[in-house]
């Protein structure tokens, strides 16, 4: 049936034609650097989209991503420069800042019963707040002048640089960054996850039917809390990666994740007519925001329509679902 | 009689489709009198209630009210012209975050001659005058949620009654008071049927209906199955009229069991009832059976750990069982297919096959990934042996008539053994044929497990268990073993009363 198609293979053909018209009317769009950049360009967004994808899998949401990510940023940042620690110790207390924050949403959400969106939404204010506390909001880099007035003389180690920076070699020298790794691996990993194991099939069922997963003998809570700690483990993982690609702790940074990061993830609901929300859907909803956003660049579109052309697609996406697939209507 | 009647409804009739779920209603309501309204589920009561109230358009028929023609298009309609419905829902009747007065006065504040100003004042002393009318003593100011649910149902009712209406339909008024609060209620009843009134109350419950009907009328699939009016009011031959006895040529032969699977002692579901005991033996199925809202459900959902009991406790194969959720009740091997299919059974992303393996899925898995190769083969196996009719394991279940969607519920619960698999209302929404084969399989596999079966038609019972309980209140109020059954000895347990040799 025509609309089966359109709803199955209508986003596809979108990226498609996106991708040929910004062949011909941008130069040096098709390329291998070109298309590493744009991979290199949604690193960082897909990762945290991948994350909020296991929320949105058992009905929930999780807004404070963006915020998660800036959090390991200074965390990262401050554990290197200020504390003069090593890779490893700043990683870790990323890593640590992702599961406490999805713990603390899970257990907000379950426990204490604050709607998902108003909790994570909270969650995002106050890390917002908190990740500039630290350094009284200043942005940390090395050589900078702390509150007290000491001198913080740490350094980005080399290594953890090498996360957002370094290039393997791939058919063409230096060719695909560290962080595009990083980013096809979580998407294999979760979407393996999701797919092909018991624990991401239940996730499906209690975010169709909580009740029904209930009385199948699922422990719905601790898998509603669980998917808010891969939410916080992504983001923070996103962070590192956001860190190690700016070389110091920018508070102005990290302003446009949640958005991206989001639609990416809502992107994926239209992909192949899933009408839900699946790992692959998103890794395309994400690239699909960047070849949007990259062939934009290339034409030389000031940042704002970016922003407006972006929000048009998202708001599209959502009609294919929702409209089209009668999802909605259940 | 016929002549009073202030409102006359005549061979009404509704089909959704091809489906006729009114097939000619005729009722009399008269000034001054509560008209009781019994069916079970699925008999077309609220169809009936939504034409009435300008819900929905009728199919055929006519309604008159007070000898003019009653022809609403909107509930707004209806309530103009002196019909108001208070429904099931209470929240539905009331705006919680307003105070008494506003919600007393609410309709009064929109349409055709309202100030558009807020008269706090003119408010209140308007929503004096109705609370007065009605004996209501509430705090006009106090808000709406911060009432009790009993209280919110009487602001629901008086804000009906601010229109003066000529006919008031009550759709179970009661089903989520508790017995103090209903008498309030009942007395509220009582003082409109003294101002002339002609009310419809929609109920099962046995003891609203002897407190408060001055006639009965019954309904069963689509049309009046009875009606009642002489007294004293024959409230058997009621309950008989809306479960309905058609003699089946397919019952069952009883089997008797010896050794016992599962016991209950003095187990108490619900503040005030009469503690519950049973046995249920392996190899036999055991049908309870009673009105909406005897605590069927509930009795279930004990059963299956997702309710804890107030008293008593329970034994499996002579071990103490104390399930704390419904994973502890599957680990014991007691399996509930639950009430209420769309809500409580089925994940509606999911296909045949992964609804079929939901509760299963370690058993389907080596270290967490799913092998999809024996979760195919399971369904494919539960497709063929109940005979679900599908294109493959892989249809959505939105394809499925319901009779198959409740064969895929069953076939979920039967794809691994269990010691005591529960089953409540099995065959609600469900067609005859689909009826037959759930019900032949039960019997066919109940060996090696004890089977218990909630329903509240009869026959279902007659037609599927060996030994039949009847509960009333909360508890189980009767026992019969199916054959030979006494049929007016169980009609009377079902309708709660003591039994009347007349009747």
């Amino acid at each position: 049936m025509m609309r089966d198609h359109a709803i199955r293979y209508g986003f596809i053909v979108l990226l498609v034609g996106l991708i040929a018209y910004f062949a011909i009317a941008a130069d040096g769009f098709v390329s291998p650097q070109s298309a590493v950049f744009i991979f290199q360009s949604v690193a960082i967004t897909g990762v945290l989209a991948l994350g909020v994808t296991a929320t949105l899998v058992v009905g929930g949401f999780d807004l404070s991503i963006g915020s998660v990510a800036t959090s390991a940023m200074m965390a990262a940042s401050y554990a290197m420069v200020v504390l003069e620690q090593n890779a490893v110790v700043a990683v870790i207390a990323c890593l640590v800042i992702g599961v406490l924050v999805g713990l603390i949403n899970g257990w907000l959400i379950v426990y204490m019963r604050v709607p998902d969106l108003l909790a994570t939404l909270g969650m995002m204010f106050l890390l917002l707040g908190l990740q500039r506390i630290p350094t009284e909001g200043r942005s940390i880099a090395t050589g900078m002048t702390m509150p007290d007035g000491s001198v913080a003389n740490g350094k980005f180690s080399e290594a953890f640089l090498a996360l957002g920076r370094h290039r393997i070699d791939f058919f063409i020298p230096n060719l695909i960054p560290v962080s595009v790794v990083v980013l096809v691996v979580l998407a294999v990993l979760i979407w393996f996850f999701l797919e092909y194991t018991r624990f991401g099939r239940m996730m499906y069922a209690v975010g169709s039917n909580e009740r029904a997963a209930e009385l199948a003998g699922a422990p719905v809570k601790a898998y509603k809390i669980w998917a808010y700690v891969i939410s916080g483990v992504f983001a923070s993982i996103g962070g590192i990666l956001l860190a190690a690609r700016l070389g110091r702790g920018d508070i102005a940074s990290g302003n446009n994740l949640l958005l991206d990061a989001v639609a990416a993830a809502l992107i994926g609901y239209a992909v192949l007519g899933a009408a839900k929300p699946n790992a692959f859907g998103t890794a395309v909803g994400a690239v699909f925001v960047g070849v949007l956003l990259q062939g934009l660049t290339m034409m030389n579109a000031p940042y704002y329509t970016q922003d407006f052309v972006k929000g048009a697609v998202l708001v599209v996406a959502l009609v294919f679902t929702f409209a089209l697939s009668g999802r909605g209507r259940k | 009689m016929g002549a009073d009647a202030v409102f006359r409804v005549e061979g009404l009739r509704k089909s959704f489709g091809q489906n006729e779920v009114l097939g000619g209603i005729s009722v009399e309501l008269h000034a001054g009198e509560v008209t009781v309204l019994m069916g079970a589920n699925g008999a077309g009561k609220s169809t009936l209630v939504k034409i009435i109230s300008g819900v929905y358009e009728r199919g055929g028929g006519t309604m008159r009210l007070a000898g003019q023609a009653f022809d609403p298009r909107t509930p707004a309609e209806a309530i103009r012209a002196g019909v108001v419905t208070v429904h099931q829902n209470i929240n539905d009747g009331v705006v919680a975050d307003l105070d008494v007065a506003t919600n007393l006065t609410l309709d009064r504040l929109s349409g055709k001659g309202a100030s558009t100003l807020f008269k706090p004042a003119s408010i209140r002393a308007q929503a004096r005058a109705v609370a007065d009318r009605m004996g209501l003593a509430l705090d006009l100011k106090a808000r709406v949620s911060d009432l009790s649910l009993a209280d919110r149902q009487m602001v629901a009712i008086a804000r009906a009654m601010a229109h003066q209406p000529k006919v008031l339909i009550l759709d179970e008024p009661t089903s989520s008071l508790s017995s103090a609060e209903a008498d309030r209620l009942f007395s509220l009843i009582d003082r409109l049927r003294g101002q002339g009134v002609a009310i419809l109350y929609i109920s099962h419950r046995m003891s609203d209906i002897r407190r408060l009907a001055d006639r009965i009328v019954s309904m069963r699939d689509g049309v009046i199955s009875g009606a009642f009016d002489r007294k004293p009011l024959d409230y058997e031959g009621a309950v008989n009229a809306m479960l309905g006895r058609k003699i089946h040529l397919d019952r069952v032969v009883a089997r008797s069991s010896a050794s016992a699977v599962f016991t209950a002692e003095g187990l108490r579901i619900a503040q005030g009832s009469k503690p519950i005991s049973m046995t249920l033996g392996a190899g036999e199925v055991v049908a309870i059976t009673g009105l909406v809202g005897v605590g069927k459900t509930a009795l279930a959902e004990t059963l299956f750990g997702v309710r804890r009991p107030l008293a008593g406790t329970m034994r499996m194969d002579d071990k103490p069982y104390a399930p704390g959720s419904a994973r502890e009740a599957i680990a014991a091997g007691v399996f509930l297919v639950a009430k209420d299919r769309a809500e409580s059974g089925i994940v509606g992303d999911f296909n045949i096959e992964r609804n079929i393996s939901l509760p299963f899925l370690k058993r389907m898995s080596g270290l967490g990934v799913m092998k999809k190769r024996a979760e195919r083969a399971v369904a494919r196996r539960q497709i063929d042996e109940l005979g679900i009719v599908c294109r493959s394991e892989k249809d959505e279940l939105s394809a499925l008539s319901g009779g198959n969607q409740q064969k895929v519920m069953v076939a979920r619960w039967m794809s691994q053994a269990s010691r005591l698999f529960i089953l409540d209302e099995p065959f609600q929404g469900v067609d005859i044929s689909a009826r037959r084969d759930i019900a032949a399989k039960l019997r066919a596999s109940a060996d090696g497990r004890a089977t218990l079966i909630f329903v509240t038609e009869i026959d279902e019972a007659l037609e599927t268990a060996d030994r039949i309980l009847v509960m009333s209140e909360h508890t189980i109020v009767g026992e019969h073993r199916n054959a030979d059954i006494d049929l007016d000895r169980l009609l009377a347990e079902v309708a709660g009363g003591p039994l009347h040799g007349a009747a």
